[in-house]
């Protein structure tokens, strides 16, 4: 990168926040993300709007890249530069910006923490579902570029029900504005849905307004005990099919369950094949008829132990512990390869019965857990980098498991995104006119291609 | 260094949220997972020891708070302390180093005889003189920041003073040996005469061994293993020479420090040291019932912070708490991140001042939201920081050791 170009960015952002020490460089280099490291030739954190336009407009004249990054707890390698180019770091812009309590909505900048909204929307009795594994550090930014999930996706949905209305900074650094705190718009084509999940290759977001909804009165947390693996399965389909749908429907299965209780020691039982952590939630009345059907189709599926949480710190540490699960699996072997891909929710036995297959055919260790209730399954295969052998038949099995999700309906990746890691899949998945499609978006945003380069595509 | 430490860091950030240095900065180079990378690349000779890299590495306050969220067990901090002691022992202690941590940590009579001056300068009036002419600003900073750190010294340290033997009180239940932490036998004296005063109520005969020495916690910061492990092996011996049922402090630095003797040395008598050592609210909270039948109602508002050193390197949180509900009539207040850093540690708010002020204004705003009266920690580190932090900005709150308070509520 030219001097020159770094002294022009240093008078957009301060010296101070234009990095590009070797030591910073290289931390740069991951997100949370597996076998993916990829240097950036300059970190800057800016502090407004104007910063962040004044940065792209500089590096699209340069034709440098620019990738976005919240707190690089991507999952799919997407806030990674791939070219040596710019990494946008927008932590600094952290402010909630409003919550309109006439409107229900909250608008905030991209910076904010997802679980820093939960609390403050919270504490004036509104809610905002959405809430990822990592919501006590990812961004809201980062949220809507991946369009990421969440426990509760099962009842509420993902992050783009409620994107109502967008604050995005193009790849010239001129402003565009779709939706708003409007419930209706059908004013042209729909841009918000574009823009939420396109991993930072669209643009950038400066401001997001989110839909929010009158918080539950009460929850029940409850957790159930199976023997036999595909009981559990069963246990989610009966759940579904009796016509409750809990907020929290999660599956962890056994080398999961072993992990989690090493880590957090909430009493989860060691002996069982797997585990159901549910939660209903809504008026006291309906929650109590809901928790009973729960745990009358739990013993019907032949549940070993079924257990209500008795008050709101022993449910917190039940979700807080379901929460680890991807990293206290890291206990095991030092490199966890983790996927996301999702299938219809009938078809989630068929699933873990793929996925067990695999597993023993390619010889290699599999812990699952994930969101049951959505057909959200996260297959994380442990293994050691150091191994390269292990390392190509754990790709090798989930190979099998991504075909096994496309010829079931699903898809390579429900909540994670295709960033760098799940590319070669994409194809196989959308079909020559579905990347033809997406290209041709991309080219309308962003010409140069100086967005996120080498993602999705 | 053991690299499978290093590689188990899967980066998933879990601990960006709890680490005080990252909340400050966003800066990736300031967080544990970063940390860990660094020095990573440093073993797997993709960067090198520079400067620059020990800077960033130092900016680390060894706070521990990531060791605690992250769900992998890897401990970032202690990984930073361990490379940047491998990397001091490499090249071994400067004269000041050596002097502090051969000459005169190790050697108690010399450490208190080194506050002579400071005892006489702050009674003399010069403090007050030299404080209302503004003289320290011509000093080098640290020494500027260390003397406005210090708040007025008993007349003679606890060591000098207490009883080898503090019998207990009508029948005994046991023998305790008690470890006097440096800086509580200097400055915080009358909390170390609480806590033996406690413990003799409840039944202990109290032994307090003069001829003990510092437990190595400054030699393991300042890099110095071979003094670390010189103070293990002068402590593990002195305590062996009593039959004690636990090996008591109420330094949460010193007790951290004790239990881990056992990790740096293969030998059976630390690991049989390392076990009996208790902080004192653990030794407490075993008699619950008994301290409930004397405690008198203090009818005031009271949050705790909790120190690293006792709730992250220790994993106590419970106990402290549940001894301030014993008290009658007192208020119980959770302070929010009540487990999050104050910014003291160690030798931090000396040679990181700016970063150790704004992790202090952190805690003083959680404190002031709080609407505590009384503010209680157990880690002389904190209490100095908070001391310092307290009068600048809320000296309507009070800030007392655990054992402090209780006594108090005692003799009501």
């Amino acid at each position: 990168m030219q001097p020159s170009f770094i002294n022009d960015l240093k008078c957009i952002v301060g010296e101070q926040y234009t990095l590009t020490d070797r030591e910073s460089l290289a931390v740069y280099g991951y997100d949370s993300t597996p076998e993916q490291e990829s240097q950036p030739g300059v970190v800057l954190l800016p502090g407004s709007r104007d910063e962040m336009a004044s940065i792209l407009n500089l590096c699209h004249g340069s034709g440098i890249s620019v990738t976005p990054r919240g707190s690089g707890t991507n999952l799919s390698g997407g806030s990674l530069s791939t070219n040596s180019g710019v990494i946008l770091q927008t932590s600094r812009l952290n402010r909630i910006i409003e919550v309109d309590e006439e409107n229900l909505t909250a608008t905030v900048e991209p910076g904010v923490i997802t679980s820093t909204l939960h609390r403050e929307v919270e504490s004036r009795g509104l809610f905002y579902p959405p809430d990822p594994g990592s919501m006590n550090i990812s961004t809201m930014g980062g949220n809507v570029a991946e369009n990421s999930g969440g426990l509760r996706g099962l009842k509420y949905g993902v992050t783009a029900d409620y994107v109502m209305g967008l604050e995005t900074l193009l790849a010239d650094g001129d402003l565009l504005r779709t939706g708003g705190k409007v419930v209706k718009d059908v004013a042209g084509y729909s841009l918000n849905p574009l823009l939420v999940s396109s991993e930072g290759t669209l643009g950038i977001f400066s401001a997001i307004t989110v839909k929010l909804i009158p918080k539950p009165q009460g929850k029940i947390t409850m957790l159930a005990h199976f023997p036999v693996l595909q009981d559990a399965a069963l246990a989610v389909s009966a759940i579904i099919a009796a016509k409750v749908i809990p907020a929290t429907l999660e599956f962890l299965d056994k080398v999961t369950i072993k992990c989690v209780e090493n880590y957090a020691r909430v009493g989860l039982p060691l002996d069982v094949d797997a585990v159901l952590l549910i939660e209903v939630d809504g008026h006291p009345v309906v929650i109590a008829e809901e928790a009973a059907a729960v745990a009358n189709i739990c013993k019907k599926t032949r549940c070993s132990f079924f257990q209500t949480a008795q008050n709101a710190a022993e449910a917190l540490k039940l979700t807080e512990a379901r929460r680890t699960a991807l990293s206290a699996l890291a206990r095991l072997k030092p490199t966890t390869i983790l996927e996301d891909a999702t299938v219809p929710r009938s078809c989630i036995a068929a699933m873990l019965k793929v996925i067990q297959d695999s597993a023993k055919k390619y010889n290699v260790i599999i812990g699952t857990f994930g969101h049951a209730g959505d057909g959200n399954l996260h297959p994380t295969c442990l293994a050691d980098e150091r191994d390269k052998d292990e390392i190509m038949r754990a790709h090798a099995a989930f190979g099998e498991i991504f075909e096994a999700a496309i010829a079931m309906g699903g898809t390579i990746t429900g909540e994670h995104g295709v960033g760098l890691a799940k590319k070669k899949y994409l194809p196989r998945l959308v079909g020559e006119s579905g990347i033809r499609v997406m290209r041709g978006i991309k080219n309308a945003f962003d010409p140069k291609g100086i967005l996120n380069p080498g993602k999705i595509f | 260094m053991d690299y499978v430490k290093l590689i188990n860091c899967m980066r998933c950030g879990m601990c960006l949220p709890v680490c005080p240095t990252y909340k400050e900065t966003f800066f990736e180079t300031a967080s544990p997972r970063g940390r860990v990378a660094l020095v990573k690349k440093v073993h797997e000779g993709e960067l090198d020891q520079s400067e620059r890299m020990l800077e960033y590495l130092s900016l680390c306050l060894d706070c521990q708070a990531c060791a605690s969220a992250c769900p992998c067990g890897v401990n970032a901090g202690e990984l930073v302390a361990e490379f940047t002691c491998e990397r001091k022992s490499e090249s071994g202690l400067g004269f000041m180093e050596n002097l502090i941590l051969r000459k005169l940590v190790p050697h108690p009579d010399r450490l208190e005889t080194s506050m002579t001056p400071m005892r006489l300068y702050q009674n003399s009036g010069l403090q007050k003189l030299v404080r209302t002419l503004g003289i320290l600003k011509i000093f080098p900073k640290p020494l500027g920041r260390m003397e406005g750190l210090l708040p007025p010294l008993p007349a003679k340290p606890l060591r000098q003073e207490i009883e080898e033997v503090t019998s207990a009180v009508g029948a005994e239940r046991g023998t305790v040996g008690f470890f006097l932490g440096c800086v509580m036998s200097l400055i915080f004296s009358d909390a170390s005469r609480a806590t033996i005063k406690l413990l003799s109520k409840l039944g202990y005969r109290v032994i307090t061994p003069r001829n003990q020495v510092c437990c190595g916690a400054p030699n393991m910061l300042g890099g110095d293993l071979e003094g670390l492990n010189e103070a293990s092996r002068t402590n593990i011996d002195i305590f062996a020479g009593y039959q004690l049922d636990f090996i008591v402090t109420d330094c949460g630095g010193c007790g951290a420090e004790l239990k881990n003797y056992a990790h740096h040395s293969t030998d059976e008598s630390a690991a049989a040291f390392s076990a009996k050592v208790r902080d004192i609210s653990q030794v407490l909270a075993l008699h619950s019932d008994e301290l409930r039948a004397v405690l008198k109602p203090l009818n005031r508002k009271v949050t705790y912070h909790d120190p690293c050193h006792i709730a992250h390197c220790q994993g106590i949180r419970k106990e402290p708490r549940n001894l301030l509900t014993l008290v009658p009539g007192l208020q119980y207040r959770e302070l929010e991140s009540a487990d999050a850093c104050c910014g003291s540690a160690g030798t931090y708010n000396i040679c990181k001042p700016e970063m150790s002020d704004r992790i202090l204004q952190r805690k003083l705003d959680t404190v002031r939201a709080s609407g505590a009266e009384i503010l209680v920690t157990s880690n002389p580190g904190c209490l100095l920081q908070l001391k310092k932090g307290l009068a600048n900005q809320l000296p309507e709150v009070t800030l007392m050791h655990l054992t402090e308070l209780l006594t108090l509520s005692m003799s009501q």
